[in-house]
């Protein structure tokens, strides 16, 4: 009875009555708590499945039964040259525990490549336009032992600026360019270790985009494929995805791929922090007392400190499965079990939708969420996570809460700082910027220099941060950040201010109607919204 | 300024190309002094000088070398030419910093005119400036006579905001844009010549200059 008034219609949804508790929302490196609306409706992550018991069993087990390939075994000859790539620090967020899974996985390979007299192997990050992994990051990635055998002349973060190093393999029919990198693909065998997290993860982007230059990767992260991917966390209905299968089969013609994925499921903290993603209705008293000193203790520390804290705390993901073989078969059945994990059946849309924004993302892992990435994570992210249609209805309001600090990395972001400071004052259409702007960030020595030999994103980066919120800026009628700290930061993206989240829901309410229908994602949460009417 | 003319890199040379200082290079000449005694006075007195030297730069590069240059009075111009190759060779060439020639390709690739400014002397650099395909430079200058340095400069010293003005004509007589033009050093002294162009970016930067980078939200670049 109580669950039907409640209108519990997943385990996952919960709608909020006249008693229920406060809800808990991400604010940045902290964490507020908001009494929010009566008949607002939350979605949580679902629970997480249970993890595989040997993860180093199922990977074995999976490149000893690969899908639409011989074994991994059979490939391996004495003398081949083979090149193993890997994901970048952008996965899984934030980074798990070690062992991280590309230490099992490559734990395993390098043992099975030894067994089979390979010893030319090169091992790979591929991290594309993103910025190069530190020795410390690359070192926590493999464990000391890997680390310290192969780096650093034969563990190394792929350089998409290195002409000598990097290789055309022509144009799909489509007429995209594809130049990737030349150890890689002129190995006798590529093997690509990969961590799914979100289904725009893994496949054909693994190496076709993970490898790739510039000029390959503008082809296809541009506005106009962006607009027409609904949404690009969705492949079936992505632009985005459709571009890349074409590259990754041109990737197919020219080298044999051995691809191993892993799905893992959403364990996102330790038990202690766990609380971030459960219902607050079922919080025990020692559920309550858990927040209450983690409250107590991150607003009595700086902003800085709270970050550390924050990316102090490693995820706790468990592998629920594993896949190896042929890019396509083993994508599709890691995104089936990717989606048995994330997805949530969710009935209509919503007229407004609030979403907080914690300090995670792909692109700010050890440093700050500056206001491009808030941009990315809320625009981006947050609204192109669900499937068949967006929970926002089209001209809704999306209510987000962060302080929006203007504060930027430097060594990481450079030229986000002039992206932000001189080019959006200028516009904020994202065509002109690409047409305007996007070359002469991609040509400028000093973030060229910097990306290389530093730990600076490309200085085309930023401009794919912007795209990457096209669809959402397209769609949504009104931003609200609540409780940002100044007023230009929201300005600039072209949102609005409120103090707090009472403000801004009224604010909602005036372009909405006060009978609007209100859902919050809570975050924290990898999950996708499998929306239907 | 044209604001349709061509776009330039100008760099500072000590510092943020090279890893060598002006010292090195009167390190460098001191120790190849004719006959021994002449080697070693001159030796001891560049050592002698190397806190006196750190003070002054502190204070003002303008001072700095005012003073620095003194210590070349007496050299005779044909040895200090004729070991100018050997100072390229073994002490330039080395210390040139790992990421210079790929900035300066850079640079070429997307069209700029390199520009090499330096408080360095003219004859110390030539080799140098070919080597890394600089098209232009601008140096000091030291003043001889009868073939002996007097261990006076030439006007204009090359420092601080003189590079600044000297930048604003080169870019007025060979149709250069400085808004779309970078400058690099490592140097707070140079921050004039930084602050004129659209794209400063700190190399290697000391203390005051990063500090300023980083509020200006320059670029900070490390060859190294």
């Amino acid at each position: 009875m109580a669950l039907q008034l409640r209108r519990k219609t997943h385990e996952s949804i919960v709608y909020i009555d006249k008693d229920s508790a406060p809800r808990i929302m991400p604010f940045g490196e902290d964490f507020i708590i908001e009494d929010i609306p009566i008949g607002t409706r939350v979605i949580y992550p679902n629970p997480p499945i249970k993890g595989l018991p040997n993860r180093e069993a199922a990977i074995r087990y999976a490149i000893n039964h690969p899908l639409e390939m011989e074994p991994l075994y059979a490939l391996l000859e004495p003398g081949m040259r083979v090149t193993i790539a890997m994901d970048d620090i952008s996965l899984p967020l934030p980074p798990m525990a070690i062992p991280d899974m590309r230490q099992t996985m490559l734990e395993v390979v390098l043992d099975m490549c030894g067994a089979n007299g390979v010893d030319d192997i090169h091992l790979i990050i591929a991290n594309s336009l993103h910025r190069k992994m530190t020795a410390w990051e690359m070192k926590r990635m493999v464990g000391s032992v890997i680390f310290n055998e192969y780096h650093p002349d034969r563990y190394y973060n792929h350089d998409a600026e290195d002409d000598d190093n990097l290789v055309t393999l022509g144009h799909t029919r489509h007429n995209e360019p594809l130049r990737v990198n030349k150890r890689a693909i002129e190995s006798d065998l590529l093997i690509y270790l990969n961590i799914n997290l979100v289904p725009m993860d893994g496949g054909h982007k693994s190496v076709a985009v993970g490898l790739c230059d510039y000029e390959s990767l503008r082809a296809h992260h541009e506005p106009q494929t962006i607009r027409d991917s609904h949404s690009y966390m969705d492949p079936p209905a992505s632009e985005l995805n459709h571009k890349v299968i074409r590259l990754g089969k041109l990737v197919d013609e020219n080298c044999k791929v051995f691809h191993i994925e892993t799905a893992l499921n959403n364990k996102m903290f330790p038990d202690g922090y766990d609380i971030l993603t459960r219902n607050e209705d079922e919080f025990s008293f020692g559920d309550r007392m858990k927040w209450e000193a983690m409250k107590r203790t991150f607003s009595n520390l700086p902003r800085a400190a709270r970050r550390k804290l924050l990316h102090a705390i490693p995820a706790q993901y468990e592998l629920i499965a594993c896949y190896a073989g042929k890019t396509e078969p083993v994508h599709d059945k890691i995104l089936e079990k990717n989606y048995q994990q994330y997805e949530i059946p969710v009935k209509g849309q919503c007229d407004i939708l609030i979403s907080g924004i914690p300090d995670i993302s792909p692109y700010n892992v050890y440093s700050a969420l500056n206001p491009l990435l808030v941009q990315v994570m809320a625009l981006g992210y947050h609204f192109n996570m669900y499937r068949n249609k967006p929970l926002l209805r089209e001209g809704g309001v999306m209510i987000i809460t962060h302080p929006c600090f203007d504060e930027f990395d430097h060594n990481f972001h450079p030229s986000y700082i002039e992206f932000f400071h001189r080019l959006l004052p200028e516009s904020r259409d994202a065509f002109y910027l690409r047409e305007k702007y996007e070359r002469e960030f991609a040509s400028n020595p000093a973030y060229i220099e910097m990306y290389r030999r530093g730990n600076a994103y490309h200085g085309a980066h930023p401009f794919f941060m912007w795209y990457w919120g096209e669809n959402g800026r397209q769609h949504i009628g009104h931003v609200i950040v609540a409780g940002a700290e100044n007023a230009h930061v929201p300005e600039m993206l072209g949102w609005e201010r409120a103090d707090n989240l009472t403000e801004a829901i009224a604010m909602a309410r005036s372009y909405m109607g006060r009978n609007a229908e209100i859902t919050m994602l809570h975050q924290p949460i990898i999950g996708l919204c499998n929306v239907t009417d | 300024m044209n604001k349709n003319g061509q776009a330039a890199a100008f760099y500072d040379l000590e510092g943020t190309l090279v890893s060598t200082n002006l010292v090195h290079t009167l390190a460098f000449y001191a120790k190849r002094q004719q006959g021994l005694w002449q080697t070693a006075k001159k030796s001891v007195g560049t050592l002698a000088k190397l806190p006196f030297f750190g003070i002054t730069d502190l204070y003002s590069r303008n001072v700095f070398n005012e003073v620095f240059f003194k210590s070349y009075e007496g050299f005779s111009q044909d040895r200090l030419r004729y070991f100018s190759e050997e100072l390229f060779e073994e002490v330039l060439k080395p210390a040139i910093f790992p990421g210079t020639p790929e900035l300066i390709a850079q640079g070429k690739k997307i069209g700029q005119r390199q520009v090499v400014l330096t408080g360095a002397l003219d004859f110390t650099i030539d080799r140098l400036m070919t080597h890394l395909g600089i098209d232009d430079c601008v140096a000091n200058r030291l003043e001889f006579v009868n073939g002996y340095a007097t261990g006076r400069v030439l006007p204009p010293v090359m420092a601080s905001a003189t590079k600044a003005k000297w930048i604003r004509e080169y870019a007025e007589r060979e149709n250069i844009n400085l808004s779309d033009s970078y400058a690099y050093s490592d140097s707070i002294s140079d921050l004039p010549m930084l602050s004129i162009v659209g794209h400063p970016v700190a190399v290697c930067p000391d203390f005051r200059l990063k500090q300023t980078a980083l509020q200006h939200d320059w670029a900070i670049l490390d060859l190294k």
